[in-house]
């Protein structure tokens, strides 16, 4: 399904209210209610979140990407492994991925040692892995599409013709 | 008059001066100001555009180009035409590329004007119409647009206003400052006094792309026009790239010839720089301009509601980024209007009568400013108009 107009409003941003999407898309305010339930419905909306930038927290959050090989199962191919990974609370993206490897799994801990902990703990030790590769986030640039660094402000004179 | 000043131009000391300044130079005293007065794009130029001008600047392609512009930019801007308008000109002869629609227009007022020739013009209109008319050696002659239609052509009075002075007819639409565009009726309507008379077109169709409701119609389209018209647009409002000053004019080779040549001893050529990031908006930029568009017009839903609410009433604007809302209301006229509201609210607007003396009673306000704001604006418009209510 293509991204329509009102799923695009709720990407950039999931507070607006109905009455107000409504007015914004020139739709009756009940065809948006009806739209959105359907697309709750259907999970094609999964959640409403909100996007931190983690740098202005007090308490750190570490992440990491890793590269994880797979010895596919017959039958299911990576299904059984991903959906283990996904399981843990832990995980927040599970990709599978042409090239290299196989599965690209973010991981997110309060320190260091609790994503080192958990990869060699639980996720190596998983059944059919064939090995990891695990690359620390040193500085995130742009999260779902926010850019984290300042933007300029208007920039324009106040009065053009 | 000094010494000096008398040994100017007479012709430029007796253009009028901006209508706009005065609003600008007290706006730039004051903080925390939001500025409704702005007539272009508050997007930058989007990334892909930039970054095809940076990688031209490090290949070192800094030098002139042709002086119609490059063939690839003609070419591209002859495709473009095509695709949205379904016109056709030759992009080796029919197109010139200028520095803003601005320099298309004074290229096309001087090809076009003898000492003397009249241009009628839609007023309230653009600012600078009467005064590069009259750069060229012509008489301006504005036609009032009917007010109470959200300012409609006047057909009866365009007609009474055709003399065998009259040269040309300068359109604008979507137009600045009221927002409103011509409809199919209208167009075919001004097309028939034009061929009737025998009259040349300028078409000043900036904003074209910026229509809301229905596809926008280039009058160079309709029957016996094409060879009348001088299409006049630019990369400003559409790609939002007003400061690279990139405009282009599309018509006869007759007329684009005269048109180049004085573009050649007066400007030589557009800036390559612009005219390589051009090439790029044209090529892969519609998506980015689509949604530029869809914003403009959520914003103009939202914010012309408002303004019919807080008791500013106000005719949709089909097309351009400006609402054109009257202040009648109000005890005030559109200056003390647009002076008190920036001192006592610290809202921007312009008054409607710059735009020419039917403007009076409206101010202009653009949108093209983000949806938080717009709503901030009317809540400081609304405050301000329940406390100069007409007793």
């Amino acid at each position: 399904m293509a991204v329509d107009r009102l799923l695009k409003l709720l990407i950039d941003d999931a507070r607006k209210t109905p009455a107000q999407l409504a007015e914004l898309l020139g739709l009756p305010e009940d065809a948006v209610r009806r739209k959105i339930d359907e697309y709750e419905k259907s999970g094609t909306i999964l959640y409403y979140r909100t996007i931190i930038n983690e740098e202005k927290l007090t308490t750190p959050v570490c992440s990491a990407l890793i590269e994880v090989k797979v010895q596919p199962e017959r039958g299911v191919g990576f299904e059984t492994v991903a959906d283990r990974i996904a399981q843990f609370p832990e995980v927040k993206d599970v990709y599978l991925l042409s090239g290299d490897y196989d599965l690209q799994v973010l991981v997110e801990g309060k320190s260091m040692q609790e994503v080192a902990a958990f990869v060699a703990q639980k996720l190596s030790t998983l059944k059919r892995i064939n090995g990891t590769h695990t690359h620390f986030v040193l500085k995130k640039y742009k999260i779902d599409g926010a850019l984290l660094s300042a933007r300029p402000g208007d920039q324009r004179l106040a009065v053009t013709p | 008059m000094s010494a000096l000043t008398a040994r100017l131009s007479r012709a430029a000391l007796n253009m009028p001066p901006s209508g706009i300044r005065k609003y600008f130079d007290l706006a730039a005293t004051m903080k925390d100001v939001i500025s409704l007065g702005v007539g272009e794009p508050d997007f930058i130029t989007p990334w892909r555009t930039r970054e095809a001008c940076i990688y031209a600047l490090e290949k070192g392609q800094t030098s002139y180009t042709s002086n119609y512009g490059m063939l690839e930019l003609r070419q591209a801007v002859v495709k473009s035409l095509e695709r949205y308008y379904g016109l056709s000109y030759d992009p080796a002869s029919e197109v010139l590329i200028t520095v803003g629609v601005s320099e298309a227009l004074d290229l096309a007022l001087r090809a076009v004007i003898n000492p003397g020739d009249e241009v009628l013009y839609l007023e309230p209109g653009y600012v600078s119409y009467a005064p590069t008319i009259m750069l060229a050696g012509g008489v301006p002659v504005p036609v009032p647009a009917k007010k109470a239609e959200g300012f409609a052509p006047d057909f009866a009075a365009f007609a009474a206003k055709i003399t065998p002075r009259t040269k040309a007819v300068l359109l604008n639409y979507p137009c600045n400052p009221t927002g409103s565009t011509l409809t199919q009726d209208e167009l075919a309507e001004l097309a028939r006094l034009c061929v009737a008379h025998d009259l040349l077109v300028l078409s000043d169709e900036i904003y074209s792309q910026l229509s809301y409701d229905v596809p926008h119609t280039a009058i160079a389209t309709l029957p016996g026009m094409h060879e009348r018209t001088i299409t006049l647009n630019g990369f400003s409002k559409a790609y939002a790239m007003t400061g690279w000053r990139l405009g282009y004019a599309a018509a006869p080779a007759e007329i684009i010839e005269v048109m180049m040549k004085i573009h050649q001893y007066t400007m030589l050529c557009a800036p390559i720089t612009a005219q390589k990031a051009a090439l790029e908006a044209l090529a892969n930029g519609h998506d980015d301009m689509r949604d530029m568009i869809d914003e403009y017009c959520m914003r103009r839903n939202f914010f012309v509601r408002r303004l019919n609410e807080i008791g500013m009433p106000c005719h949709v604007p089909q097309g351009a980024f400006y609402a054109f809302p009257s202040i009648a209301a109000t005890d005030l006229n559109a200056d003390r209007f647009a002076v008190q509201l920036l001192e006592e609210e610290k809202v921007v607007v312009v008054p409607g009568d710059v735009f020419g003396p039917t403007g009076a009673g409206h101010i202009r306000c653009s949108y093209a400013t983000a949806l938080d704001k717009l709503a901030e604006a009317c809540v400081r418009m609304e405050r301000f108009v329940q406390r100069h209510r007409r007793q």
